[in-house]
């Protein structure tokens, strides 16, 4: 199960000149919390792309364009952070400087947060694919943040913890199939709904 | 006693079952949390009710107040006031005073927390004492600073960086500061008096106590008499409001005994609505959580036209109750309303007054962003998830690094 706490660090930016020296500074953790905290406050309707940057640059500064560039990096094609750091930064940088100097309002600030990360054991363990599948219906959200989200692009695997897990029990085409989901387009709820079709789809000894 | 597993049926098991999770991790600590008063204001509220629930978690969990007089409270005002941005002269007594009471408390009091958790300026110079208990000290800032008066921000940023943690309600609020800030927004009790479902009747029957029509429809703004809440402000946008639809106006509240202001401005208050018996002045004792609940409940539109705000704790009541409120963007309002998406945010009285007859005008309209203000308070500002922020926040003292493993 994973658990976050904000941190704040007391950094904040009022043009995009100063969000991109700001993302090339803060922690690792803070262009996760960036890029997750929407989908964390939003469990069943997300209202907005989950990227913090893209949110501010499109409702605060008004640029759509570059808002939607930001919103569009396909995260879960990435398997560690500073990858995907480098890819915002390329994104400013192609995309011309025109604006890139113009205030916010002040009060309206990007203000840069990073976060504490709790990891804990959960204390159901399946021993076959039907267990599995009855503990997913029930199981706390927060599980989903290790398994799913952290394990590629905080533990650097090529693959999330469920899609590990029926490796090893022989379900492959399962494995493949859940590894397939882009769990950025979807909520929570959705993305664990998805995961229970794909069990009752693919699933050879459900 | 509420118990914990009552709130299986509101946030899921799943949700209390990751709180006793974490928790364990806690085993044989003890919090000891202080604060200036036991009774009315955010703060006495939220600790009333988190306090048993932590026990329930089996962290052992202290309350203690501090001691003042009404000299101290005066100071500890001007000092809030000051700090949202109110400018407000000091003299060099006034600031020796207020270490004075707090060190006549600190040698009173007995400091036998493993950490202790110390709520707003009121009672931050205990800190002190931390030199000789080497414990874990945490500071909880449950104000607005954005932009704070330098001389008393200067004061007290000398005790502020010497605690272990500081903890902030809004990300706005973070300061440069030497020590690690975190962000822990409050939370309201669904099963608390003040926000637990009512039946229609209970709730009939006190509006009408108050002499309010509940056939027609009921502005209210349900807050402490406050200048930086700007009840008189709301008054003016009724009045402009009440030109082009019918609407009564209930200003209701009480007062913290912390707070030596509150009769002022309820006189004023009561100056500007003199003469118009549709605006309904109701100075509440600290015991009336269940006549704001109902009050709450009754409303058309719930308004929290706040200049400065910490959190804005009323505005989640009136959104988990499922009314559509408008609200001064301030401090934590933005955080629980997405502008015409879970609420109004405003800036003026005019454009208050647009959108309060925008909503009356449309209640389709209303009642969607009602529904989706309940929602997001459901996920993120119900009391289950601000315990579990402490008990991470507890943990984090305890632990260093940004990712905390716990493999057993």
């Amino acid at each position: 199960m994973e658990y976050y706490l904000p941190v704040l660090i007391g950094r904040k930016a009022s043009n995009i000149y100063e969000l991109i020296e700001g993302i090339k500074a803060v922690p690792a953790a803070s262009i996760y919390y960036h890029t997750h905290k929407f989908l964390k406050q939003h469990h069943y309707l997300v209202p907005e792309p989950p990227n913090d940057f893209a949110y501010w640059i499109r409702n605060v500064l008004t640029q759509p364009k570059l808002s939607e560039m930001i919103a569009g990096i396909n995260i879960a094609g990435y398997n560690n952070l500073e990858d995907l750091r480098k890819k915002m930064l390329e994104i400013f940088n192609s995309n011309g400087i025109a604006g890139y100097e113009i205030n916010c309002l002040k009060g309206f600030e990007f203000q840069f947060m990073s976060c504490k990360t709790f990891w804990f054991k959960y204390k159901y363990e399946p021993v076959n694919l039907k267990e599995f599948y009855e503990i997913l219906q029930k199981i706390d959200i927060s599980v989903f943040y290790a398994s799913i989200f952290s394990s590629k692009l905080r533990m650097g695997k090529q693959k999330n913890d469920f899609s590990e897990w029926f490796d090893t029990i022989g379900e492959t085409e399962l494995s493949e199939q859940v590894s397939k989901i882009d769990p950025y387009t979807l909520t929570l709820e959705g993305l664990r709904n998805k995961i229970l079709n794909l069990i009752l789809k693919y699933g050879k000894h459900k | 006693m509420v118990n914990i597993n009552n709130y299986i049926d509101i946030v899921g098991k799943e949700i209390i079952d990751g709180l006793f999770i974490i928790s364990e991790k806690l085993e044989g600590k003890m919090i000891q949390h202080i604060n200036s008063t036991s009774v009315g204001g955010g703060v006495a509220e939220i600790l009333t009710r988190m306090i048993p629930l932590l026990k329930q978690l089996n962290v052992e969990s202290r309350w203690d107040v501090i001691k003042g007089d009404e000299k101290f409270y005066a100071i500890t005002k001007a000092f809030h006031n000051a700090l949202h941005g109110v400018p407000t002269k000091f003299k060099k007594e006034e600031f020796e005073y207020f270490v004075e009471v707090n060190m006549h408390n600190s040698n009173e009091m007995i400091f036998d927390g493993d950490l202790i958790f110390v709520h707003d300026p009121q009672p931050i110079c205990l800190v002190e004492k931390k030199i000789k208990s080497k414990k874990k000290w945490a500071w909880r800032c449950h104000i607005d600073f954005t932009n704070p008066q330098n001389d008393v921000m200067t004061f007290l940023e000398k005790y502020i960086e010497q605690y272990d943690c500081s903890v902030f309600s809004a990300p706005a609020f973070s300061r440069k500061l030497k020590i690690p800030q975190v962000l822990v927004s409050p939370s309201i009790d669904p099963l608390s008096d003040k926000n637990k479902e009512l039946p229609e009747e209970t709730i009939r029957n006190i509006v009408e106590k108050y002499g309010i029509d509940t056939s027609r429809p009921i502005v209210s703004q349900i807050s402490r008499f406050d200048y930086l809440k700007d009840p008189v402000g709301v008054i003016e946008v009724y009045k402009k409001v009440k030109k082009y639809n019918d609407c009564q106006l209930v200003l209701a509240g009480g007062g913290a005994t912390d707070d030596p202001e509150g009769m002022k401005v309820l006189d004023e208050v009561k100056e500007a609505s003199a003469g118009d018996e549709d605006i309904h002045i109701l100075f509440l004792p600290p015991s009336s959580d269940i006549e704001i609940n109902a009050l709450q409940r009754a409303s058309t539109i719930v308004l929290q036209k706040s200049l400065k705000e910490g959190f804005g704790l009323t505005v989640a009541e009136a959104l988990w109750k499922g009314k559509p409120v408008i609200a001064g963007a301030v401090g934590g309002i933005p955080l629980q309303i997405k502008h015409q998406y879970s609420g109004i945010l405003t800036y003026t009285i005019d454009g208050t007054a647009f959108y309060l007859k925008q909503l009356l005008n449309e209640p389709n309209f209303a009642k969607e962003i009602g529904l989706n203000g309940k929602n997001h308070i459901k996920d993120n500002f119900l009391i289950t998830r601000h315990v579990r922020d402490y008990l991470l926040m507890f943990l984090s003292l305890l632990n260093e690094g940004d990712v905390i493993y716990f493999d057993n």
